[in-house]
């Protein structure tokens, strides 16, 4: 357990996915079986213990301890399974200190599956008066759920490839089809064993990716060996229905199929579906992105939700049909079969991304100036005779995005950096001219600049503050002092959480305008003129007073 | 005799108004009697100082010689009348020099341990227990949930973090007092033999613990020619927390950044810090410590200067010992733990 509690200890204060990367694969050497898969599902959040309620931790504690004095520590803490490892006295009658016990993480998970939920208080406690401090908030975290350390499940399964020498997608691949503590995975990667054969129904199939179109690209690219596609605002999707299995992936092989229940009870077909995944409007039209983000991340949705927020497929590809996997044939193979396949599904449910017509790259860059619908937020071009490889191949898919929107905003708060930027002033708010003549913040940004721009803006703020609060410096912004970043983003939405009312889609930083007095800077009035229509019956009456 | 007629608390620090001194007083006064030499309880401006060698050096180091008017050599243990009341320093544990003071008139005896911890700490001598009818305790760290881990078990952990990140510079917050020499010293107890490069501003105090007899091993200055900062990959380099907001933190390549403190025990402090590798170490006693140096010294009554003075006196309470807050101003609660 106490080599378990390190690695998560390491995690959670560790930025740099090079830096996570590091530790679990050292974790997975040195940790033994089934100590490392248990420790692997448990930060990939594939181990379900939910054992105890929060609220009973600390009535678990407050038996133990004066419950003023509980409160006053919590008080400081802040987090209770914390509070709570931190302060877990030795139970009456054992001696001061405890002999050193060291429980494996394979058994402390047994134990806790063995216990019944009524039984579980006590065994938690027990477990509790074995355990040293750092253990105690690993076990708690994991009793309670609320592990976090940072760490995707496609982080984790990087680790496992490079732990075994494998490629990520061989991971992928077979993922699905193996649980905890995955006692064969482990045999093959250290090389005692046969590769896994994927045993899941419905499995996930790693996804292809497009490269960003470079300047001179197009001139080395002929039209005609290329079709061309919108590129939908929404997210990538794997829509998997085989051997009686429904499941939809994103595009790292997260099972999201829990927050999307209506479209995958359509998935009635035997095939594998790439695709882009959106949600309609009542009138049938796509929502924004931020309509989408409505149905994102729950475990569960409501009826309300799935009625207010239509989840629908734009299907791009066709990867296995009929037990026949596709993905090595030519893209226009595939598409012709998803076109059959489509005929046949459910239309209020699914519909192809359609094939744009482009004879030249001016038609395609007159297409990507002018896109008929603001959820498209670009293009994209396949080849003609590309197979379907996992990864980004190069020369096989471009995208072309869509010039961002871009504002010139006032500096006005830096923020000191972490890790390799501590000592710098790396993370900056930005903000607009108000009617008033006050500038109001309307988002952080924290990158697209170079080290050398960094130096230059962090000097900037040193010599310019006017107030400090801890890590964060109010620097100087004023009509005729100041500095003006031009700030580019993706998109906007309207935001009851920001005190402008707009919040920005990956906002960066993308020149320095060190030449533009402050007070040629935009307005807030410019940016909310951006702001998508709201959608019919809703949201009009959040507009800003 | 009531214990207030022999120490009282005034806004200058606590008063002993038969010797009429001040113990630790944050303004200048005629006469102080100093614990230790950390900024918060030595300040300049007295007209005497009485302390240990230890601590009337370090003084003068940190704030030149003409930091008092006049100053007063005591080893602990010897017994020196001041006015109507004997005075004795003891050993404290907690940093060089450091010491506790007891105060005594007519057989009723007050302990006045300033900072204090009982951990053992080669750099330092350790904390006396020494009964009086009053102790007045720190309380620092004074909430159940601070139970220090083993220091040298924290001294592995950037061990081990220097084999796992060979090619990073792992930087380390310490304070220029004790904590910096106490790191090394744990560093060389966990088997690191190799040079710790330190920052221009411990350079002083650790040469100075060195001249004191406390073998801190090669430590050569962490100054860079520009373009060289690969030269510090994989070593351990300490500096002053003041030195990791300025410019300093940029010479080193890919730096880690960690911090030695009894504050890292809790994560959204290290979180604040942003640091990578927290480590638990501390110049003060955790509750386990406090707790059972009350039990021990069993004095009559408890007064509990800075830190988190409820808990502490809640606890006394609850364990049927007269206790009281004393509410002294101006020691910082995270100035140099
Ligand atoms: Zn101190």
């Amino acid at each position: 357990m106490r080599r378990f509690a390190d690695l998560l200890e390491r995690l959670a204060f560790t930025p740099a996915r090079n830096g996570k990367l590091r530790l679990i694969v050292d974790y997975l050497r040195e940790a033994p079986d089934p100590d490392r898969g248990w420790g692997i599902a448990a930060i990939t959040r594939d181990l379900k213990l939910d054992a105890v309620k929060p609220a009973l931790l600390r009535s678990l504690a407050t038996e133990r301890v004066d419950a003023e004095l509980f409160a006053l520590s919590y008080d400081f803490v802040g987090d209770l399974a914390e509070t709570v490892a931190l302060i877990w006295p030795p139970a009456p009658g054992l001696p001061t200190p405890m002999p050193a016990s060291d429980p494996s993480l394979g058994e402390v998970i047994d134990t806790l599956h063995a216990a019944s939920r009524r039984e579980a208080p006590q065994v938690v406690e027990r477990l509790l008066d074995r355990l040293g401090g750092s253990e105690r908030y690993a076990l708690l975290k994991l009793v309670t759920g609320g592990l976090r350390v940072g760490v995707s499940a496609r982080l984790a399964k990087q680790a496992l490839a490079d732990f075994g020498g494998v490629d990520v997608t061989e991971i992928e691949e077979l993922w699905h089809g193996l649980a905890p503590p995955y006692q064969p995975l482990f045999a093959w990667l250290d090389g005692d064993g046969e590769k896994p054969v994927s045993a899941a129904a419905a499995p996930f199939r790693p996804v292809m990716l497009a490269h960003a179109l470079g300047e001179r690209d197009l001139d080395r690219m002929a039209p005609g060996d290329f079709v061309a596609e919108w590129k939908w605002d929404g997210i990538r999707v794997q829509a998997v229905s085989e051997a009686g299995g429904r499941r939809l992936y994103s595009r790292t092989g997260d099972d999201i199929s829990g927050a999307f229940p209506d479209l995958v009870a359509a998935l009635d077909f035997d095939a594998a579906i790439d695709g882009e995944l959106l949600v309609r409007r009542p009138n049938g039209s796509i929502a924004t992105f931020s309509d989408l983000q409505q149905r994102l991340n729950r475990k569960t949705v409501s009826a309300a939700q799935l009625r207010r927020y239509p989840a629908h497929l734009r299907a791009y590809d066709l990867l296995q049909a009929d037990g026949r996997d596709l993905r090595p044939e030519p893209f226009e193979t595939r598409r012709a079969a998803l076109e059959a396949l489509s005929a046949r599904l459910d239309p209020g449910r699914f519909d192809l991304s359609p094939l744009l017509p482009v004879e030249s790259w001016e038609d395609l860059a007159r297409l990507r100036a002018a896109p008929p619908d603001p959820v498209i937020e670009g293009v994209m071009l396949k080849r003609r005779d590309s197979p379907y490889v996992p990864g980004r191949p190069k020369g096989l898919w471009f995208k072309w995005k869509r010039d961002p929107h871009v504002i010139d905003a006032v500096l006005m708060y830096a923020q000191r950096g972490h890790g390799k930027r501590s000592g710098y002033y790396s993370d900056y708010t930005f903000g607009l001219w108000t009617s008033d003549g006050s500038l109001a913040p309307v988002g952080k940004a924290y990158f697209g600049f170079t080290d050398e721009e960094l130096e230059q803006i962090d000097r900037w703020v040193r010599a310019n503050t006017t107030e400090r609060f801890g890590p964060v410096r109010a620097v100087r912004a004023e009509p005729d002092h100041g500095l003006v970043l031009e700030v580019a983003f993706e998109g906007l939405a309207r935001s009851t959480r920001h005190r402008s009312g707009v919040a920005m889609r990956f906002p960066r930083i993308s020149r320095l305008r060190w030449d533009k007095p402050p007070g040629e800077a935009d307005t807030l009035e410019t940016l909310e003129a951006l702001l998508p229509e709201p959608p019919q019956g809703l949201g009009s009456s959040r507009s800003p007073a | 005799m009531r214990p207030a007629d022999l120490l009282q608390s005034r806004p200058e620090g606590l008063y002993c108004p038969p010797g009429d001194f001040f113990i630790d007083p944050v303004r200048p006064v005629a006469r102080a009697l100093v614990t230790h030499a950390h900024s918060d309880h030595a300040t300049s401006g007295h007209g005497a100082v009485l302390a240990t060698r230890e601590t009337l050096d370090i003084m003068a180091i940190r704030m030149g010689e003409g930091f008092a008017g006049s100053v007063q050599p005591l080893r602990y243990g010897e017994r020196v009348a001041i006015g109507e009341v004997a005075t004795t320093f003891h050993p404290a544990g907690h940093v060089l020099g450091s010491a506790q003071i007891e105060v005594e008139r007519g057989g009723f005896r007050i302990v006045a341990a300033g900072d204090y911890k009982r951990t053992p700490d080669p750099t330092c001598a350790a904390f006396e227990p020494v009964r009086g009818d009053v102790f007045i305790t720190e309380a620092t760290f004074g909430l159940p949930v601070f139970r220090h881990p083993e220091p040298l078990a924290e001294a592995g952990r950037l061990l081990q973090s220097l084999t796992q990140f060979p090619e990073r510079t792992h930087l380390i917050g310490v304070y220029a007092l004790g904590k910096a020499q106490r790191l090394i010293a744990l560093l060389r107890a966990a088997g690191h033999d190799g040079p710790i490069f330190v920052h221009g501003a411990l350079r002083r105090l650790c040469d100075y613990y060195a001249e004191r007899g406390v073998a801190l091993g090669d430590l050569p200055d962490a100054t860079i020619e520009r373009g060289r900062s690969r030269d510090f990959a994989g070593q351990i380099v300490l500096g002053p927390p003041s030195a990791f907001a300025s410019a300093w933190v940029r010479r080193f390549a890919d730096p880690l950044i960690g911090f030695a403190s009894g504050w890292m025990q809790v994560r959204a402090r290290a979180r604040q810090r942003g640091v990578e590798l927290p480590l638990v170490i501390s110049d003060h006693c955790d509750w386990t410590e406090l707790t059972t140096t009350i039990d021990e010294l069993d004095p009559t009554e408890v007064w509990v200067t800075h830190g988190r003075e409820e808990a502490l006196v809640r606890w006394c309470s609850l364990t049927g010992r007269p206790a009281r807050p004393l509410h002294l101003v101006g020691y910082e609660d995270e100035a140099e733990d």
